[in-house]
């Protein structure tokens, strides 16, 4: 049977579901940059004072602010689309034999992490 | 005076074309009407070549999935007005070889369902009477078992596109409907498609698919629910009998 | 269909899940108080110094690198084959290996601490 087979070429441009999709895996590329600016900092740490507070003055610079801004943003959109997605990883919760809604699995993981984030701002700021 | 619609369609014979091209149809429309009925006038009344599959009109055979405007639809259930005064472009299932004008070949889908084993596996099918499921029971497995075989999750997914060799959206959440049965017992069986490659590895969880499910599947949710599986049945193979 | 091998993702797909759910609780406010507010004082050397000394440090630390590494290194190599790159098990190798040696670098300066 003769069949034609279209392109794949440009899918992701064809359909805004793909292009926020696209985003979301974009994301990666700022959380692995990151991971890579701690480690700077860690291996500038192991070096010493001087060399810390080089690392320290660098973060201070319009392209570090300017990086993790958009590293902010799209971080925040993966956790977004993350815990948006965590009651599709999951089997189906029962507490009492009544199904745990996904809504409520979503908050749940939404709250977590506001309480882990505000945990860890009182840690740096208080302590 | 009728309010008439543009209905562009993809066409391609492979007798005389290379390859697809559109044609245009002006097509009277009433606020009732589906893109299916369109496509049906097309054919009853204006260019008799015109090929698409259709059968029950009500959103249950499955047969008359189309790109609508780049979206994978029902033609049966989405309708002419949504769309006007704008053009209505209708082109084939993405991601499917297609056979001729609007019409795929769906055998990869076809193989694949036969391979998941799509249907109860049991040593214990009561002597008497039925088998006895508790409301909780049913509900582990029940919208899985409303596909309707319609591969819009097929064309919505970019992962089958690019590689036809993933088993793919619908053939894994029916997979998933058996398993998750609690009157069958081959899940070990179909442990080996869920674990390969091209099981539920083949999917980044895109989500499309379920997106589009004209049933409320849930396609992706079977899909990944299952990398957890797998992902138990790789890291404690070792610690079964 | 293809080949019913068993595929090796459930160890990467773990690494990348872990890193995922540590990016999306505490990544943003990682990310801001690291790289947007920079507190003077809890940054500092000494300060670091001595959370970087402590073994519960030391294993935050690790944790954040190396999780947000495997994180990104996987969801790279499937981003690469998204725009249609053909990506074999060389290009998986370079990825995740690249994963393995941020991990064991953070390792070795964490420990010589």
């Amino acid at each position: 049977m003769k069949t034609y087979t279209r392109p794949m070429a440009g899918w992701w441009r064809r359909n805004p579901y793909y292009l926020w999709y696209m985003l979301r895996e974009a994301s990666c590329l700022f959380v692995t940059a990151y991971a890579l600016v701690l480690l700077a900092g860690l291996f500038r740490l192991a070096q010493g004072k001087q060399a810390y507070e080089a690392w320290l003055q660098a973060l201070a610079s319009p392209l570090s602010l300017a990086f993790h801004a958009v590293a902010l943003v799209l971080v925040l959109y993966h956790a977004w689309t993350w815990f948006r997605v965590m009651p599709r990883t999951m089997p189906f919760l029962r507490i009492g034999g009544r199904r745990v809604p996904d809504g409520f699995i979503v908050a749940s993981a939404f709250a977590s992490s506001i309480v882990l984030s505000g945990a860890l701002f009182i840690a740096v700021w208080q302590l | 005076m009728s309010k008439t619609i543009q209905i562009e369609c993809l066409r391609y014979h492979p007798e005389t074309d290379t390859e697809p091209h559109y044609q245009t149809y002006e097509v009277p429309f009433t606020d009732d009407m589906s893109v299916l009925q369109g496509l049906q006038y097309i054919k009853d009344r204006l260019d008799g070549s015109l090929t698409f599959r259709w059968s029950c009109r009500m959103a249950i055979c499955g047969s008359c999935g189309q790109m609508v405007n780049g979206v994978p639809l029902l033609g049966c259930e989405t309708f002419l007005r949504d769309y006007y005064p704008g053009k209505v472009r209708v082109e084939p299932l993405n991601h499917f070889p297609i056979v001729r004008d609007l019409a795929i070949d769906q055998s990869d889908f076809l193989t694949k369902l036969e391979a998941v084993k799509p249907f109860l596996i049991s040593e214990n099918v009561p002597e008497k009477g039925t088998f006895r499921q508790t409301p909780e029971q049913m509900e582990d497995y029940y919208q899985y078992s409303k596909c309707i075989n319609c591969l819009l999750c097929y064309a919505a997914c970019p992962q089958y596109g690019l590689n036809s060799s993933f088993t793919g959206p619908a053939a894994l959440a029916l997979l998933h409907r058996y398993n998750a049965d609690s009157r069958d017992e081959g899940t070990s069986e179909r442990m080996k498609l869920v674990n390969a490659e091209d099981g539920v590895w083949g999917c980044t969880l895109v989500g499309y698919c379920s997106e589009v499910c004209p049933k409320a599947v849930d396609p992706a949710r079977a899909v990944n629910q299952n990398k957890i599986n797998s992902a138990k049945d790789y890291f404690f193979r070792f610690f079964r009998k | 269909m293809a080949a019913l091998k068993r595929s090796n993702k459930p160890v990467f797909w773990s690494l990348f899940g872990a890193g995922g759910m540590l990016a999306a609780l505490i990544g943003p406010m990682l990310i801001f108080i690291t790289g947007i507010a920079v507190p003077p004082q809890a940054m500092s050397y000494e300060r670091v110094l001595v959370f970087a000394r402590h073994g519960l440090g030391k294993l935050a630390i690790l944790m954040v690198i190396s999780l947000f590494l495997f994180h990104g290194v996987h969801r790279m190599y499937h981003c690469l084959h998204d725009f249609g790159i053909h990506v074999g098990p060389g290009l998986k190798a370079l990825f995740h290996g690249f994963a393995v040696a941020g991990t064991l670098v953070a390792a070795y300066l964490l420990i010589g601490l």
